[in-house]
């Protein structure tokens, strides 16, 4: 793709080049033409140059080497070469067809094919031997901090909206190939705002509700009123018992554990605004990683992070 | 200037010739002639010094690996029992610092020491002079020779001596490359297993040896090294430099060695141009300090035996200073007077350079930590109502035999690193990434940022722990 955006450009670089070379090889062919008196006999005054500054300024012929001539026929020489084989002359791409893009994807490509055979070893390995493998298990390690650490924290703990993966609580399943398949293909969460059709009492009752479901402090009353409720809009998705649904990502309400903090005005935000993409900086996408890492840095993943709840 | 030297006019090389010069100097090429003496002495001396060195180092093994060697790819110096790594990059500044205060010190004290003596184009000249001597002959011959029309005779000395400078260059590219690149299996592997880059290089520096040692010599310290353009400022009138006394040899001119020449009026030079043969870089020294002037101090060793056969006394060329030459100090003073206040300020500022960098690179600890808070998540409150941060630890074992170490933590009551199998080993020369959390009771430190110290120490080490400064946060 060119960065012109007009064809003037294009034939302004190319003549701008030419000339520019074609100027220096001309200068170099008349300066070696000039000859003028050397050193002067004794009393008489050198020639100059002819160059005058300043009205009185002159300048003395302090000749170049001449092998230092021959240095800036070289670079012509090399110029035009240069021009001739990489892009350089405007839009010309040059008949080696170079590019930096196609240079820096041959690179990668080298280092993949050295790296290859160690991935290969991982990849036809059944995940929980690969976590049982400690060379595995410290390239994991590096992996994960280089790439996971970002939002799950250095030590797997999490922090708000970014789940925590050393507990054995699992948003998508836990199973080590579904560990896999979260980190190779991303997961989006969805929870809907649920405030317009519970209105405001409605919703005060849910969240009584929801608490009690994990032994936290509520209101009994309030909680009775939610229970119907709860099971009218919420149990689509989070289980008619509260526990979740693995298959779209449904926290389990039943557990200790909370994405998003456990207080009354943290679930009525939930519930009130719901829970998805675009909301702020802690409602981000678990991205997918199998086109930026690759099969075999995934295959590490998943097991060091399978590991991390289940290596003892 | 001083007055001694504005009594002798610089004149240009060829005066009075008036004959038409281009742009471009056609280089006249230089014939120095071999010369014997003090100096020259030094001068080989220093040739076998530096070259000792460099052939001779890369052969040198400690621990198992090469003694000396910069390993780029690995990005990592070994020079004996020290392993430089990028994070050691500061003494690579000692390093500059030290050799730019040396430079100041040996130039203000005697001028170019460097140029003169212990610079590889003039030490590599002078190999290949000597190996063009042996082949061609002296001066003379070589004028001669390279007069003559090719002959089987000329073709054979050419062939030889091109074979030796070739062969010298290959050998100089070959351990010039065996210090990036292990050199016992380098030689092992030529010529067929070396790689394209191993090629390349010998090659380029084997080529430049050739070259510059061989055919630009001079011309590479007159147009291509600064040098020579800025050591003008660092001369000043008590600089010892190589000095033609105008006052004793004036007026000079050619005499038999019986006739009393003071009586004819002549000074003490016999007009034999030796001093300017012997010149490698082609000057005539006897028209003052010049910018082509190398110091090598050939034509004070070619005068003084021209002197001696004379029966005149030496040192019509010598080191002296302006100063000395105008003043007329005897040599005591003149001694006195290098060692300046502006040298020993040099010698002073040199001295604690160097015993500081040594003292840095003794008491230098193998280990190398870096804390790393987490940004994601600043501060935790645990099940168990403890406050938590994360950190990661990069921990460099720097060292070249593997290492164990404890992390412990310092600067708030009661906390505590959790999460962390210790003690952590790490290879030798490698580094590790350690996510470690930290745990604190929640009314241990006040709320906001509070400073902690980690302590990395090393399993059975003698040397002091690593302490790393960092922060634990408490809830607002």
């Amino acid at each position: 793709m060119s960065d012109f955006t007009s064809e003037f450009w294009n034939w302004w670089i190319i003549v701008g080049t030419v000339a520019s070379i074609g100027y220096c090889a001309w200068l170099l062919i008349v300066s070696s033409r000039i000859k003028m008196k050397g050193a002067p006999a004794p009393g008489k005054q050198a020639d100059t140059t002819g160059h005058t500054w300043d009205g009185d300024l002159a300048e003395y012929n302090n000749p170049l080497p001449r092998w230092w001539m021959w240095l800036f026929w070289i670079t012509i020489v090399y110029a035009v070469v240069y021009l001739v084989f990489y892009p350089g002359l405007g839009r010309a791409p040059g008949v080696l067809g170079w590019t930096s893009a196609n240079a820096a994807a041959k690179e990668s490509a080298a280092v993949d094919a050295k790296t290859k055979p160690l991935y290969d070893k991982y990849l036809a390995m059944d995940l929980k031997q690969v976590a049982a493998d400690p060379q595995a298990r410290a390239m994991g390690e590096r992996l994960f901090l280089n790439n996971c650490a970002q939002c799950h924290g250095s030590d797997a703990g999490g922090s708000r909206g970014f789940p925590s993966l050393r507990d054995n609580d699992w948003l998508w399943g836990g199973a080590p190939e579904t560990i896999r398949e979260s980190i190779a293909n991303g997961r989006i969460g969805v929870m809907p705002a649920m405030g317009p059709t519970l209105g405001e009492d409605g919703t005060k009752s849910v969240i009584a509700y929801v608490r009690s479901l994990s032994g936290l402090a509520h209101d009994s009353l309030r909680g009775q009123l939610g229970k119907p409720l709860f099971e009218q809009n919420c149990a689509a998705c989070h289980g008619v018992d509260g526990k979740g649904n693995q298959a779209v990502g449904a926290p389990n309400l039943t557990d200790a554990i909370w994405l998003y903090g456990s207080s009354e005005a943290t679930i009525a935000e939930g519930i009130n605004k719901g829970r998805h993409l675009g909301l702020d900086e802690n409602h981000l996408p678990m991205p997918s990683h199998k086109a930026s890492l690759g099969d075999g840095k995934v295959q590490l993943l998943a097991a060091y992070v399978w590991g991390l709840s289940n290596s003892k | 200037m001083s007055d001694s030297r504005t009594t002798i006019p610089i004149q240009p090389a060829a005066a009075g010739t008036e004959a038409e010069v281009g742009l471009y100097e056609i280089r006249k090429k230089i014939y120095p002639r071999a010369v014997s003496g003090r100096f020259a002495t030094w001068s080989w001396a220093m040739v076998f010094a530096t070259q000792i060195i460099f052939y001779g180092l890369p052969w040198l093994s400690w621990n198992d690996r090469q003694a000396v060697l910069f390993d780029i790819a690995a990005r990592k110096f070994y020079i004996f029992g020290i392993v430089f790594w990028p994070q050691d990059v500061i003494y690579l500044a000692f390093l500059l610092i030290i050799a730019a205060l040396s430079l100041f010190l040996f130039t203000a004290m005697a001028g170019r020491l460097w140029c003169g003596y212990a610079c590889p184009q003039t030490v590599y000249t002078q190999i290949f002079l000597w190996v063009e001597r042996k082949i061609e002959g002296d001066r003379n011959a070589r004028i001669i020779l390279d007069r003559q029309p090719l002959s089987a005779a000329k073709l054979g000395k050419k062939t030889a001596k091109h074979g030796a400078w070739m062969a010298i260059s290959l050998w100089t590219g070959v351990t010039f490359v065996g210090y990036f690149t292990p050199f016992r299996p380098l030689l092992a592997a030529i010529p067929g297993g070396l790689g394209g880059w191993e090629i390349f290089w010998i090659l380029f520096y084997g080529l430049a040896t050739y070259g510059n040692a061989g055919y630009m010599r001079e011309q590479v310290c007159k147009y291509m090294c600064p040098y020579a353009r800025f050591q003008s400022v660092m001369f000043d009138k008590d600089t010892l430099v190589i000095t033609y006394d105008a006052g004793r040899g004036e007026p000079r001119g050619a005499r038999s060695r019986k006739s009393a020449a003071r009586t004819k009026g002549l000074g003490d030079c016999v007009d034999c141009q030796i001093c300017v043969q012997v010149c490698p870089t082609g000057i005539d020294i006897r028209h003052g300090l010049q910018y082509e002037c190398i110091g090598c101090a050939a034509c004070i060793d070619g005068c003084n035996q021209v002197m001696d056969r004379m029966g005149y006394p030496q040192g019509l060329i010598r080191y002296t200073t302006e100063n000395a030459l105008a003043q007329g100090y005897d040599n005591a003073t003149m001694w006195k007077r290098v060692f300046r206040a502006r040298t020993l300020v040099y010698i002073g500022l040199l001295a604690t350079v160097v015993v500081a960098v040594g003292v840095s690179l003794y008491v230098r600890d193998t280990l190398k930590v870096d804390v790393i808070r987490d940004r994601g998540t600043l501060v935790r409150e645990t099940a168990a109502g403890k406050i938590e941060n994360v950190y990661q630890l990069q921990i460099m074992n720097t060292d070249e035999s593997p290492r164990r170490f404890t992390i412990s933590v310092e600067g708030v009551s009661g906390i505590e690193v959790v999460g962390v199998e210790q003690p952590i080993a790490i290879d030798g020369e490698s580094l590790r990434l350690v996510p470690v959390r930290l745990q604190a009771p929640t009314e241990a430190g006040k709320p906001g940022a509070n400073r902690i110290e980690f302590v990395i120490e090393t399993l059975g080490g003698a040397k002091r722990g690593w302490r790393e400064k960092s922060t634990f946060l408490f809830p607002r």
